[in-house]
């Protein structure tokens, strides 16, 4: 027998404790992964991760079309198409919002910054039925450009985003701000030349975040979309699942497998560049 | 210094998001609070103007079923999401090997947020010839019929969302990271045992972040759509079907606007109410907490 001191056998206990919680929260993601990879008669029949006969055939068809208009690298682009405009348009008008909020005074400042921080626990869902009228009204709902899902961003919708980057440009030292404006610079050479570039690693939090949001986001697109040439991907695992469930359950987790992969390589690229204890404002 | 006139175009750089404020939120609100006192109708128009909306819901059988599994939801769900959330996070501030993995992988399941593949995922677990019934024979115990009995139902969505806690342990983390120490060492000194530790100083030490992520998980779980939308479309016999669900079926399918904004507003003042509540209640522990922390 070893023996171990008081304070080993707590570290121990501890850690198996953690690896125990940890095997069950990965446990349901490397299923999905090993299950894939079954043939459908089999997918459920053992609760094991490794598949005992390896078949590619989900795979296969998880990239075959569905109905003609749409499949799998057709909604991924779509997705695409949202996503990218979306993201440049939030980080130009998030980074002008916040750095007013942080970095000036005006007139009716405490009303806007109540404003700002009341739209974040304002539950979205409140706005659909609004919101898709007046897009209606505009003519955008459909539109081939994604118009209602990617305006809004160009007027910093995303309040939390905002109100994180405050957070990091209060933790600036105004005297970059104030030697800047010495050396010539105006308020808005002052953000450009200086604060952006100190600013970099919380801009990527921000791009990555507003990513993973509309990667996820499926209401949006089953109001304001309808050809289902242009559904992004998460309209298309649903449309998969409808499709498919009860029959070719291999094909339905390889596509919903495709749509968790992108997610989970960002995240650990947000670890790596981005700023720390970032990852978890919103859900 | 900047003159008078060059700081008032500081206002300039806010100008963009007030402008969506105004257009994308207000107007909406005010527009929807107008309309939920009509019958608008998609296709048909205005035909009454009046309170029936309100009264339809607070007498209707659907409607008050919808409040109350939204709220049956949200209650359940919230503290138990935060209590895995907040035990997790207690264990992984100790020094242990391996943190940073632990870290990466309790956050791993609340990347996926309220996406459809988490859902699709959670359905092939939990049908009735499943994964999770697959084990349960295994096992030899009784396998249930999760998704076509009203309260497992309910039950595995809670389920699907308590397993996404990385966002709230995360700020949980970070707020235990930032206790001193010199306060644990203190109070072993005075003969504290672990769990008088945790209430005295740890809990309210991070109180803050416990106000923050419970109006956040409620704010969260009462607009709860795509789970029960994907999982269990609203059923069995509209045992999930949430207001936010409801919402959309009136607005989307039966193209009642009216009806829908009506119980927008209604959404709005739980969310609200709630919010308020843990505001208020969070002024009163922080002043409380403030008096004690003079000792």
């Amino acid at each position: 027998m070893i023996h171990l001191s008081c304070s080993a056998k707590v570290r121990i206990l501890w850690f198996l404790l953690l690896t125990v919680g940890a095997a069950v929260m990965v446990y349901p993601l490397l299923w999905l992964i090993g299950a894939t990879f079954r043939s459908n008669s089999e997918l459920f029949a053992s609760a094991g991760i490794f598949p005992l006969h390896p078949v590619f055939d989900g795979w296969r068809r998880a990239f075959s079309d569905y109905g003609g208009q749409i499949n799998l690298m057709r909604a991924l682009r779509n997705t695409y198409l949202i996503v990218i405009p979306k993201v440049v348009l939030t980080l130009i008008s998030v980074t002008l919002t916040a750095y007013g909020f942080a970095r000036f005074q005006f007139r009716g400042k405490r009303l806007l910054t109540a404003l700002l921080f009341s739209t974040v626990f304002l539950p979205q869902t409140v706005l659909y039925v609004p919101q898709f009228m007046l897009f209606h009204r505009l003519g955008w709902i459909d539109s081939p450009a994604y118009l209602p899902l990617i305006v809004p961003a160009a007027f910093a919708g995303d309040a939390v985003l905002v109100i994180m980057l405050m957070q990091f440009f209060r933790g600036i030292p105004k005297a970059y701000d104030e030697a800047a404006a010495l050396d010539g610079c105006n308020s808005l050479q002052t953000l450009w030349y200086v604060l952006v570039p100190i600013l970099r690693p919380a801009l990527v939090s921000v791009s990555i975040l507003q990513l993973l949001w509309t990667f996820n986001d499926y209401m949006g697109p089953l109001l304001y979309v309808r050809t289902p040439a242009r559904y992004p991907f998460s309209v298309f695992v649903k449309l998969s699942m409808d499709a498919d469930s009860g029959f070719a359950w291999n094909r339905v987790l390889a596509v919903c497998c495709m749509a968790m992969l992108p997610q989970i390589i960002l995240y650990f690229v947000m670890q790596r560049f981005s700023a720390p204890e970032t990852g978890g404002v919103k859900e | 210094m900047t003159g008078h006139k060059k700081r008032r175009l500081h206002i300039l750089y806010i100008l963009p998001w007030l402008a969506g404020f105004l257009l994308f939120r207000a107007a909406p609100m005010l527009y929807s609070l107008v309309c939920g006192f009509t019958d608008f109708h998609l296709f048909r128009g205005i035909t009454e103007t009046g309170l029936m909306n309100y009264e339809r819901i607070l007498t209707g059988y659907e409607s008050l079923r919808a409040i109350w599994l939204t709220l049956k939801f949200a209650f359940l769900c919230v503290p138990l999401k935060l209590g895995a959330a907040l035990l997790t996070a207690v264990l992984l501030s100790k020094p242990v090997r391996g943190i940073r993995t632990f870290r990466t992988l309790y956050y791993l399941p609340s990347i996926l947020g309220s996406s459809v593949a988490a859902a699709v995922l959670w359905k092939a677990m939990f049908r009735d010839r499943g994964l999770i019934n697959g084990i349960l024979s295994a096992l030899h115990l009784p396998v249930v019929s999760w998704l076509s009995e009203q309260n497992p139902a309910l039950w595995v969505i809670i389920l699907l969302r308590v397993w996404e806690f990385g966002a709230p342990m995360l700020l949980f983390l970070t707020a235990l990271q930032e206790i001193p120490q010199e306060l644990y060492d203190a109070a072993t000194l005075d003969g504290a045992d672990g769990l008088r530790r945790f209430f005295r100083i740890t809990l309210p030490m991070i109180s803050p972040v416990v106000f923050y992520n419970t109006v956040l998980a409620f704010c969260a779980a009462l607009q709860e759509f795509s789970a029960p939308f994907v999982i269990t479309e609203g059923g069995p016999r509209g045992g999930t079907t949430l207001i936010s669900l409801l919402l959309y079926r009136s607005a989307f399918t039966a193209n009642e606007m009216g009806y829908a904004c009506a119980l927008a507003w209604v959404l709005f003042l739980l969310s609200a109410a709630i919010s308020a509540f843990f505001l208020l209640l969070r002024r009163k522990l922080v002043f409380f907490a403030d008096e004690e922390g003079t000792l």
